[in-house]
């Protein structure tokens, strides 16, 4: 059988993995698919391959999908999201003298306490804070502003947010150029590795479950092969499975810390994917069960009401207009009817629903299927806040204003 | 018109400046170094920032585009679809553009065109050289190969030579790989 030829771009970032896994464990090659990965070292790059064909798919921000689709910054070009990459595995990492101010170093704390004395150093009148965020639109500048302004902190005015390209964090602490950068694994474990950054929260404590890389495809690209798209899905799925094999967890971390994938340490590499985290050089790695989901619980389900929560981000950042015609686009980027149609012949629990109340479940909670068994496990903010998605206009009203 | 050319590979940036000022365009500035890159542009204020696609950078300076107040904001060349094949063959190139908004296409049209030219003959120029050097390094090991065989065998170049043909054909291999493995081994193995 010859197998069909498919691109995917990506950056070095854990979440990376499924793309990576599917081409290295042979999933890819089952489904007739011959998988290539296109690694490059910037957002802008990625996007520009995926809109004029040098890839088929790609390894995205979530929030820059939606921003391509809406045309901010550039002309608008549909892409779609048929299948999530990853849920959180972010992490706020800070200078070690500030860190130290907030936090107990090298434990994870109450990110509210933290946030609160963060505050306090915000407004002691010296300089102004700089934080690094990876994208414009990307979760992180989303997550790190929901924090901050649920801290009291406005993202605008008490400090300021800068971008910094992932492989840059660790260098950009060391250099004073930021105070403190939201970015992915393995940078935030570089950078305490190296002693220039200390992790004072992850981002599984400001949204628990919250949506991270997604695949994104051109709509066009993904609807004139169908058969194609639904193979593919197949392919990431059976490479989450493998992800979360305890057995598996070596093998893993090795494929991806080679040089032309992550190019990094296999051992830093597996503290993510383990979800043991090292929040200061020298200080023993910490459980945090939560720290990134790859697999478990329909991760990789786009979640329509994600993608509405987003969209309100921008809308709180000022970054998307307030048009109604506009968030329906928005909300039309993930595409669960993909989802289910290609994973249907595996068997695999299918969420009936499409969105859902986020920040809505606070004890694990079986959930209506059109097949399988599926309980989905706390996804609450930080300020035990919600979202519906059917009620924008109210959330963004009471949004509190620093 | 003032153009920055944005680039890590000094070499690349300076074969697009020389085009550049060849077609009469002399205001042209060179970034290969990232530090303080951000105020450095924004005090130049380009009409034109020609970057290659896959600059790691790319993210922080469409940020600082976004931002600026001090500069005219320059947009992705790719705001003007129109020009579908120019900008294929710009991506292909690995030339990605921002421009002033409000700059007239024309004006634009003939920096982009060359600027993708000069790519394109600098990554020939780089795929030759490099081919160049492989063939200095397939080289380098066949004559190491010949001189352990000699000096192990106690045969002479010519009959070393057809040794290292005869391996190579009988295996399907080029002979340059032969010679190679030969060198490797010798080393792996010392004088065992």
């Amino acid at each position: 059988m010859t197998r069909t030829p498919f691109r995917i771009g990506f950056l070095p970032l854990v979440d990376a993995a499924l793309p990576i896994l599917a081409r290295e464990l042979g999933f890819a090659e089952d489904e007739g698919i011959d998988l290539s990965l296109v690694r490059d070292l910037s957002w802008a790059t990625v996007n520009d391959r995926l809109l004029y064909g040098h890839s088929d798919a790609a390894h995205l921000l979530a929030p820059l999908a939606i921003a391509t689709t809406l045309g901010l910054g550039r002309p608008a070009t549909p892409l779609s999201v048929p299948f999530v990459l990853g849920l959180n595995g972010n992490a706020i990492t800070l200078r070690p003298d500030l860190a130290a101010q907030v936090t107990r170093v090298g434990a994870p704390g109450d990110v509210t306490a933290i946030g609160a004395r963060l505050a306090a150093v915000a407004r002691a009148g010296g300089r102004r804070l700089r934080f690094g965020v990876v994208h414009r639109y990307s979760s992180h500048n989303y997550m790190l502003r929901y924090w901050l302004i649920g801290c009291g902190i406005d993202p605008d005015r008490d400090v300021e947010i800068v971008t910094v390209a992932p492989p840059f964090a660790a260098d950009a602490l060391a250099a004073g150029e930021i105070d403190g950068i939201c970015v992915g694994e393995p940078w935030n474990s570089v950078a305490v590795d190296r002693g220039v950054g200390v992790i004072a929260a992850v981002t599984s404590q400001i949204w628990l479950r919250g949506v991270e890389k997604v695949l994104a495809m051109r709509t066009a690209r993904m609807e004139e092969d169908p058969d194609l798209t639904h193979r593919l899905l197949r392919a990431l799925y059976r490479a989450g499975v493998a992800f979360v094999d305890r057995a598996r967890r070596e093998e893993i971390a090795a494929i991806l810390a080679r040089p032309d994938y992550l190019d990094g340490s296999a051992t830093l590499i597996g503290h993510a994917i383990s979800d043991r985290i090292v929040f200061a050089r020298g200080a023993e790695p910490v459980d945090v069960p939560d720290f990134m989901f790859q697999h478990r619980e329909a991760a990789n389900f786009p979640w329509v009401s994600q993608a509405a929560w987003l969209y309100a981000q921008m809308r709180v950042a000022g970054h998307a207009r307030a048009d109604a015609d506009d968030y329906l686009t928005a909300q039309r980027v993930f595409r669960p009817d993909v989802y289910r149609a290609a994973l249907r012949p595996l068997g695999v629990p299918l969420p009936g629903a499409s969105s859902k109340l986020e920040g809505g479940i606070v004890d694990a909670l079986g959930v209506g299927t059109t097949q399988g068994r599926l309980i989905l496990g706390a996804d609450r903010f930080f300020d035990a806040r919600s979202f519906d998605p059917a009620a924008l206009d109210e959330y963004l009203a009471e949004t509190p204003v620093p | 018109m003032r153009i920055a050319i944005v680039d890590e590979s000094a070499g690349r940036a300076a074969v697009i400046e020389e085009g550049l000022r060849d077609a009469g365009l002399s205001d042209v500035t060179i970034f290969v170094e990232r530090r303080g890159i951000a105020a450095r542009l924004e005090a130049l204020s380009p009409d034109v920032v020609l970057i290659n696609l896959a600059n790691p950078h790319r993210d922080e300076l469409e940020e600082l585009f976004a931002l600026s107040r001090a500069m005219a904001r320059p947009v992705a060349m790719f705001v003007d679809q129109s020009d579908t094949a120019g900008i294929e063959a710009a991506v292909d190139a690995g030339v990605s553009a921002y421009v002033v908004d409000g700059l007239k296409k024309e004006r634009i049209r003939p920096i982009l065109e060359l600027a993708i030219r000069r790519f394109r003959a600098y990554s020939r120029l780089r795929t030759e050289l490099d081919e160049a050097r492989s063939a200095l390094a397939e080289r380098k090991a066949i004559d190491q190969a010949k001189a352990l065989l000699m000096r192990k065998r106690g045969i002479d170049e010519p009959a070393a030579y057809a040794a290292l043909r005869k391996a190579a054909m009988d295996s399907g291999r080029r002979i340059g790989d032969v010679a190679d493995a030969i060198v490797t081994a010798d080393r792996l193995m010392g004088d065992l």
